[in-house]
């Protein structure tokens, strides 16, 4: 199935791109979505333990389901005001 | 413009006040807080900013916050508009108001907002200074940190 990604700030400057198309197998969670991000751009690992994530424009868990055409955001800390 | 508002266009007091009901003769009191885009920073001289959002979350979240603070204050009004894009020193990011019968609900609401806003709403400030640009990065968004959420209502109660 194919979902769009979303990254931002920073971690769209370290990916080169702030929207992506994946092709992952199904049953996937943001997790597998992510893991298939790192696999191709390991640069990307540091945020793991800092990032949100957001399926859906809704803040979800690393563990949440994903279906097909489902926008998966990863958010770097964040610093608005 | 709705209370709640992520835009690039410059922000306006006055549209806010407006949004909350004007100077209603049932309030007390009008409290607002506008930032803004400081020369320095963290030692850096600071040229300008841009902000970037994950605009339909950023929304969600501050309508959260709202109803976050109206749970606690509850004969309050709260408008929040976020400002994106390229802002120059001294130009607004944010403004908050929040109208009530009492000063000290205003004010503890206006407070608890923005502490809310720098935990959860997904927004990024791109600082550009002389010599070189940075992303600065603070909290880790997760609106289910009930510590976090006490943290912003404890220093909003000070």
């Amino acid at each position: 199935m194919r979902v769009t990604v979303r990254l931002f700030a920073r971690l769209r400057d370290l990916a080169g791109a702030g929207e992506l198309v994946r092709v992952v197998e199904t049953p996937a969670t943001v997790e597998t979505v992510w893991r298939s991000l790192v696999d191709e751009m390991p640069g990307l690992r540091e945020y793991e333990r800092i990032m949100s994530v957001a399926v859906n424009a809704d803040y979800a868990k690393m563990s949440a389901k994903v279906a097909d055409g489902d926008e998966v955001a990863f958010l770097p800390p964040v610093s608005g005001g | 413009m709705a209370a709640v508002a992520v835009t690039s266009a410059p922000l306006d007091l006055q549209a806010l006040i407006d949004e909350v009901g004007g100077t209603s003769t049932a309030d007390g009191a009008v409290a607002s807080f506008i930032g803004l885009v400081r020369e320095q920073n963290q030692g850096r001289r600071v040229s300008f900013l841009e902000y970037e959002a994950y605009e339909p979350l950023a929304v969600r979240a501050l309508q959260l916050i709202t109803e976050e603070a109206r749970a606690s204050w509850a004969d309050t009004r709260i408008a929040v508009h976020h400002r994106i894009g390229r802002l120059e020193l001294g130009e607004a990011s944010i403004i908050i108001v929040a109208a009530s019968p009492h000063r000290a609900h205003a004010f503890a609401a206006c407070r608890y907002t923005i502490e809310r806003v720098k935990q959860i709403v997904p927004i990024w400030k791109h600082e550009h200074f002389e010599g070189g640009d940075v992303w600065l990065e603070g909290a880790t968004a997760n609106p289910d940190d009930e510590a976090a959420r006490e943290a912003a209502r404890r220093i909003a109660c000070a």
